[in-house]
């Protein structure tokens, strides 16, 4: 028999359903001219170094089919980059190259390719096949993020990054997502990557989830994340929140790595983030964005903003926020 | 200002008034009944007559009228006839010099028809091929009767060569050695016309008179004494467009007469055989034109008994009020009978969305899937789309390593969807399958991206993820299909088509739906219990 939770319990819980999400959230707050800065992985990195903010080095784009075969020419004095669709979405089409092994290219995974598979995987890129509806795409190509070795063994074959959903520029949920070999070195959680619920109030891991279970131990390192803190936890805050200024999107999600020399730096934005950081939180969302709408009408200081949200949604949360407030 | 969730609320539910509304109108003021029950099946034959005028001159066109005969009743009938003069003529028809016969039907001087109702459209001059229309409704008011019995007419041998007229004498020798009597001879004589391996003399006799068989076992009937004549009608098939007449084969005896089926030998008339005419003489008379066709469109509709009394009768007021898809010619309400089912199938598509959250491919390919699978039962639909998907796929796979430009992938797998689908058809259609030769209503284009997004969801996410979308998509296909292809669902689309008012009053409320999918209760199923 197929167990159920009730929605009534779900309601107590506090968890954002798809539907709300979709109507009271992504509908009513995000408007549809700027998703544009979100999608377009391109508009987001030059629109991030306009203002400043961290972001892994460009280091070309490619454009038109006639670009491709010179690609690994270009190529040559990196060892290492990723390949990814300016416009992909949920992390498909990701070329994750570490390495060079005679003229050939180390895939994350370990996996050995040649250059005719850089050349057909950028070739799909730009006829569309990872972007949304298909759409004619261009190809990017940026340096491969050295991550941080606090965060050594707590992701496998690829990189751990943080995912922090921001409403009206206040930080309200946030997750490390850890690849695991089951997800392909992908940092997506229904492909089995370990999601860790992050408490805002100081970058602390709270529970981890692999496939909606708690686990308390990365399943391929056997790292324990139980005393897991994310370095450099205050920029990644004002990182996180200094994207809802940029985009004008009012409920996002910004997707944060950890460089060991660059600190934080923003990967990408999602202006329809999933709803799987509750599961890795263990708790509902829609308290925390009423909370968040509070804190929004009070102020409109960011500092100000990840104050409240640093003293609101941390592991004790006061629950009752009009005290705080008042 | 009303906010987005009130506007939506106050709109929807306006919607839903007006078509329940005007249902309930139609349902109480009209009679028309809300379940299918009381109903006939009222089958609306369209005749097109196609010609082209041969010369300057004057055009006279004169079509037959059936007599209601075996049990059928006329409900309404209509001409359309702009720019021609037209009447309905009763009695016997006047023998028009130089009139084309387009019915093969040899000018026979015995009238068998009691009746002669016909239809005359004439026209001074004219310069473009034309098409005449004449549309008829019928329905059974009584069970399928036999045909009346009539004088049996005298036929005369007929005029042959010699050659022709020794052959014709062996053969009737032949089938008189073992006949017992005229019905066993004529189902012998049919029986040897159609055989496979026909004897020296039948297949003289066939090859000579480069017509229609029919006209072949007429003739030996004739020779042999026995009083036969055709009975020509149409085929009653729902949705036929171009649908001819086609010939029964009858013999009189004393007081009842025998029909037979000149190609399987079948005796007695097929409830489904709407007889047009009995007797031998031309149904479309053309005179001054050339190149004349006579095709049917048929589309079968349930028609609740009560109105088809009033049918015809109604006042003008009433039929501008019931803005019905009856209105329309024939291949319309075809077209529209199917159409008015596919807001049910989106209805389908957009609860199981939100409301369950089954994951699709495509977001209304099960739509296009379940109207397939109307046409091709659902059984048989579900084996040839798997399968079609399974080789798609695997040949698909080959293409991957290809390295190919996506538009010519894509490109590609249309062709070799459509080649499957031959081969699926050529083989079954051997195997005496018959069944799978529906294999042509998948909509290909759809298939082939089906089969695109399917393999790159497998090499992107797993075979697991193609299963579960999959899988979803022909789930919702099946309910799509199961509801429109329920009784009471399709009267009421297409009695009722302001129901789709209603329908989309439904689909705008459940666009402000904000709770919980049933999925989500799965998923978050963990949620507050881990800890």
């Amino acid at each position: 028999m197929i167990r159920l939770v009730s929605p009534a319990r779900l309601r107590e819980l506090g968890i954002l359903g798809m539907n709300r999400r979709n109507i009271s959230f992504i509908g009513t707050h995000n408007r549809r001219k700027n998703y544009r800065l979100a999608d377009n992985k391109l508009a987001t990195k030059s629109a991030a170094l306009s203002r400043g903010l961290p972001v892994p080095k460009l280091y070309g784009t490619i454009e038109s089919q006639s670009q491709i075969k010179s690609m690994a020419a270009q190529l040559a004095d990196k060892p290492s980059f990723v390949i990814k669709p300016a416009q992909g979405s949920g992390g498909k089409g990701i070329l994750v190259v570490t390495g060079r092994a005679d003229g050939l290219f180390v895939k994350s995974s370990g996996l050995v390719i040649d250059e005719r598979e850089i050349q057909k995987h950028t070739s799909n890129i730009l006829a569309g096949l990872y972007s949304l509806g298909g759409r004619n795409d261009s190809a990017m190509v940026e340096a491969l993020i050295d991550f941080d070795p606090r965060l050594q063994d707590y992701s496998v074959e690829g990189v751990p990054d943080i995912r922090i959903i921001v409403f009206r520029g206040v930080p309200v949920m946030a997750m490390m997502r850890c690849a695991t070999h089951a997800s392909d070195g992908k940092a997506n959680l229904h492909q089995g990557a370990v999601g860790v619920g992050l408490d805002i109030g100081t970058g602390q891991s709270l529970h981890a989830v692999q496939y909606n279970r708690i686990i308390n131990q990365h399943p391929d390192s056997g790292k324990g994340f139980a005393d897991l803190a994310i370095p450099h936890w205050h920029q990644v805050l004002d990182l996180a929140a200094s994207c809802a200024s940029m985009t004008g999107l009012d409920y996002l999600g910004a997707d944060i790595v950890l460089d060991l020399q660059g600190g934080p730096m923003l990967l990408e934005l999602n202006a329809r983030p999933g709803l799987a950081i509750q599961v890795a939180n263990q708790a509902g969302l829609r308290w925390r964005l009423a909370a968040a709408a509070e804190i929004a009408d009070r102020t409109t200081d960011q500092a100000e903003k990840i104050q409240w949200a640093c003293e609101q949604f941390t592991r004790e949360p006061a629950g009752q926020l009009d005290l705080v407030i008042n | 200002m009303f906010s987005t969730r009130v506007q939506a609320i106050l709109v929807a539910s306006m919607l839903i008034g007006l078509g329940l509304g005007l249902t309930l109108y139609k349902a109480i003021s009209l009679s028309f009944p809300l379940l299918p029950g009381e109903y006939r099946d009222v089958w609306t034959l369209e005749s097109k007559i196609n010609f082209e005028p041969s010369a300057k001159g004057p055009v006279e066109i004169e079509l037959r009228l059936p007599e209601m005969l075996t049990g059928w009743t006329a409900a309404d009938e209509h001409f359309a006839s702009s720019g021609f003069g037209f009447a309905v003529i009763d009695g016997p028809a006047e023998t028009m010099a130089g009139a084309e016969n387009a019915e093969i039907a040899e000018s026979s001087e015995q009238k068998l028809t009691e009746t002669d109702r016909r239809a005359r459209w004439t026209r001074q001059q004219l310069e473009r091929p034309t098409t005449l229309y004449y549309k008829l409704q019928i329905y059974r008011s009584v069970e399928p009767q036999p045909l009346p019995a009539i004088v049996p007419p005298i036929v005369p041998p007929p005029l042959l060569e010699e050659d022709q007229l020794a052959a014709m004498a062996r053969l009737v020798a032949k089938l008189d050695s073992v006949s017992s009597g005229p019905e066993s001879f004529t189902g012998l004589l049919i029986q040897e016309i159609n055989s496979q391996s026909p004897d020296q003399d039948t297949l003289f006799l066939l090859s000579s008179y480069r017509e229609d068989s029919a006209v072949v076992i007429l003739d030996v009937l004739a020779y042999r004494g026995i009083s036969a004549s055709r009975v020509r009608g149409i085929v009653l098939e729902d949705g036929r467009r171009r649908q001819t007449l086609s010939s029964l084969i009858e013999i009189h005896g004393a007081e009842s007469s025998i029909v037979f089926n000149p190609k399987t030998a079948a005796t007695g008339l097929p409830d489904n055989f709407f007889v047009w005419q009995r007797g031998d003489s031309a149904i479309l008379n053309v005179m001054g034109g050339r190149n004349s066709s006579l095709e049917f469109a048929l589309v079968s509709n349930r028609l609740p008994a009560k109105t088809l009394i009033g049918m015809g009768q109604a006042s003008p007021e009433i039929d501008f009020l019931d803005f019905s898809i009856y209105a329309l010619p024939v291949e319309q309400q075809g077209i529209f009978k199917g159409l008015l089912l596919i807001p049910v199938a989106a209805l389908i598509v957009v609860l199981m969305r939100i409301l369950v959250g089954v994951r699709t491919s495509g977001t209304f390919m099960p739509v296009l899937l379940a109207l397939a699978f109307i046409q091709t039962t659902l059984v048989v639909g579900l084996m040839i789309f798997i399968a079609l998907l399974g080789i798609g796929l695997w040949i698909r796979s080959y293409l991957s390593h290809l390295n190919l430009l996506l538009v010519s992938r894509v490109a590609a797998v249309i062709i070799v969807v459509i080649l499957l689908m031959a081969i699926l058809a050529v083989i079954s259609y051997k195997l005496g399958l018959d069944q799978a030769l529906t294999v042509t209503f998948f909509p290909t284009v759809i298939v082939a991206w089906t089969i695109e997004r399917m393999s790159i969801l497998w090499e992107e996410e797993g075979g697991y993820e193609v299963l579960v979308q999959g899988s979803g998509s022909l789930i919702v296909a099946v309910m799509a299909y199961l509801t429109m292809s329920n009784a009471v669902v399709a009267h009421l689309t297409f009695n009722f088509p302001e129901l789709m008012l209603s329908l989309l009053g439904v689909i705008l409320l459940l666009g402000k739906y904000t709770g919980f999918r049933l999925s989500e209760l799965y998923r978050f199923r963990d949620m507050g219990r881990l800890k």
